[in-house]
């Protein structure tokens, strides 16, 4: 090279050597269709499984029996009585868990006498397993619907509780200060800075509390219930019908992942300032 | 109406319960349509007094007071903030029209005003946007577009340009002098750019750092209406100079600190 002056006098001739990007190692890259794969890998050796004979379809159905039985159910109407009943508990308990919990969250994290009196009562409640707490529910409230929802609700109160007091806590303090500043008093700030303000950790609060209160719904209904998909897990498995069950458990799968997408939805929509 | 400090202190506590002292004995006024503007090194305490003017902190001595304000009437003061603190839930629009809808202005004329103010700004056409689709400068103008809207006897400026990089932060000192001519509002005005100061300021308050005393107030002697040109002017940079000189043992200081 023309302007190399003397640099063969320090070792190292007129050779190129090329710049590399030394990262490739790291970057990683979309595998999406790897992604399809392993789902749909994971199906067919189930099925192939079940059609080998080596392991008995009793104890593992296989998915297109699954399916079938699914069918089956949905046509002659016998899933939506289940279905319906564990919709009406769930619903129930997470919307009176959330609504509580969000209005304890905000008590405790902007009223001092609220934080000094709630702090310590949560946090002594809160480790106790919720479903431990059906048999007084149900003590207290019969062993109908008021018992289930009342558990999931609780399980549904703690996290949103939670997580609405840490993100009333971590509001940004320049925005409250530029709030007051405008001539916002105390309702003004509650109403249009700290309860927009702690939205997003409220929405991690629903996220937490949808499985909460999933596994609530199913534990109560395995405990006691004539209806809901709990149940019918429950009796089909005492049966040995286990396609009924493994439907009942798609069911349940196909209903987090419903719950997910839709809050995720509703986030998008109720908080279009997060993660731009 | 004019801001009236009298012998203001501040006193804190730190972490560790000892008390520290921020601000000793400040005395200083602002009259109607003038600009002043506080500098000092670190640690003078400079956006603490503009917090108690503000009424967003207590003080511990002394008081400030706002001469020839009516009761109940227009809001004693705004303030703009290095940080922006926009509302990030809120469009532009929605944010200027905060102040407005705590005074209970009806909806479809604040919307007016807000927009007034907008324009005045340089940002019709945004209104629409959210906080975190704007440039830092252009999110400084939501703020002080905020500010301006609820009509302030005083406009309290914490840093508003110290956020920015160089390039923005000279436009925007032009755009502050034009808002100025325009607005003729009561300015206090804290930077810790002497140039800034002395561009944009009637007088310059200088201050010591702890406690944060009046070192120091300089008229500054440059005709209005001012701009860009301003800079190269003689009395400008002897200005700067001076200031400087009382500043920079103390700097130098406050930079050896945490």
């Amino acid at each position: 090279m023309g302007t190399d002056q003397g640099g063969s006098g320090r070792g190292h001739g007129g050779g190129v050597i090329p710049v590399t990007n030394r990262m490739a190692f790291l970057e990683r890259r979309d595998r999406r269709l790897l992604r399809v794969a392993a789902v749909a890998g994971l199906v067919l050796a189930w099925e192939a499984l079940g059609r080998s004979g080596l392991v008995r379809t009793v104890f593992l159905p296989p998915p297109l029996a699954v399916l079938a039985e699914g069918a089956r159910m949905v046509a002659g109407g016998e899933i939506f009585g289940h279905l319906a009943a564990s919709l009406v508990r769930i619903l129930a308990g997470f919307a009176l868990g959330a609504l509580a919990g969000i209005a304890a969250g905000i008590a405790l994290g902007f009223f001092q006498t609220a934080e000094a009196v709630g702090t310590p009562i949560l946090n002594a409640l809160f480790p106790i397993p919720k479903i431990a707490l059906l048999p007084l529910l149900i003590l207290w409230l019969g062993i109908e619907e008021k018992s289930k929802i009342a558990v999931i609700a609780l399980g549904v109160f703690f996290p949103m509780a939670i997580n609405t007091y840490t993100g009333v806590r971590h509001v940004d303090p320049v925005l409250v200060r530029a709030a007051v500043s405008l001539g916002a008093g105390r309702r003004g700030v509650i109403r249009k800075v700290i309860i927009p303000g702690a939205l997003p950790m409220i929405f991690a609060g629903f996220k937490l509390g949808a499985g909460t209160a999933l596994l609530l719904l199913v534990a109560a209904e395995i405990i006691n219930a004539k209806r809901g998909l709990g149940a019918m897990i429950n009796s089909a498995g005492d049966l040995m019908q286990t396609t009924k069950l493994m439907v009942g458990l798609v069911v349940l799968s196909l209903l987090g992942l419903a719950s997910a997408w839709g809050l995720a939805a509703l986030e998008r929509l109720l908080i279009p300032w997060k993660d731009l | 109406m004019r801001l009236v400090i009298e012998d203001l202190s501040k006193t804190y506590r730190d972490r560790e319960g000892r008390p520290v002292e921020a601000l000793a004995g400040i005395s200083l006024a602002v009259e109607p349509q003038e600009v002043v503007a506080i500098v000092g090194p670190s640690g003078c305490g400079k956006s603490t007094l503009l917090n108690i003017v503000a009424g967003l902190l207590p003080a511990s001595a002394g008081r400030a007071y706002f001469e020839g304000a009516a009761e109940g009437g227009r809001p004693l003061s705004a303030m703009v903030f290095q940080e922006f603190a926009l509302f990030p839930w809120r469009t532009v629009l929605d944010n200027v029209c905060f102040g407005l809808e705590e005074q209970g202005m009806p909806p479809g004329r604040r919307r007016r005003v807000a927009r007034e103010f907008l324009e005045l700004v340089g940002l019709a056409g945004f209104e629409a946007k959210f906080p975190h689709q704007l440039s830092g400068g252009m999110r400084q103008r939501v703020g002080i577009a905020r500010a301006l809207a609820v009509d302030p006897h005083l406009l309290l400026m914490d840093e508003p340009l110290s956020a920015l990089d160089a390039q923005a932060r000279a436009l925007m000192q032009v755009e502050l002098l034009r808002l100025w001519e325009k607005t003729r509002k009561s300015i206090l005005y804290v930077t810790h750019s002497i140039q800034e100061a002395v561009l944009l300021a009637d007088r310059v308050a200088v201050f010591s750092r702890r406690p944060g005393r009046l070192r120091a107030l300089l008229p500054v002697p440059l005709p209005r209406p001012r701009g860009e040109a301003a800079q190269a002017d003689r009395a400008f940079l002897d200005l700067v100079d001076r200031i400087w000189g009382l500043i920079r043992a103390e700097a130098v200081e406050a930079m050896a600190e945490v």
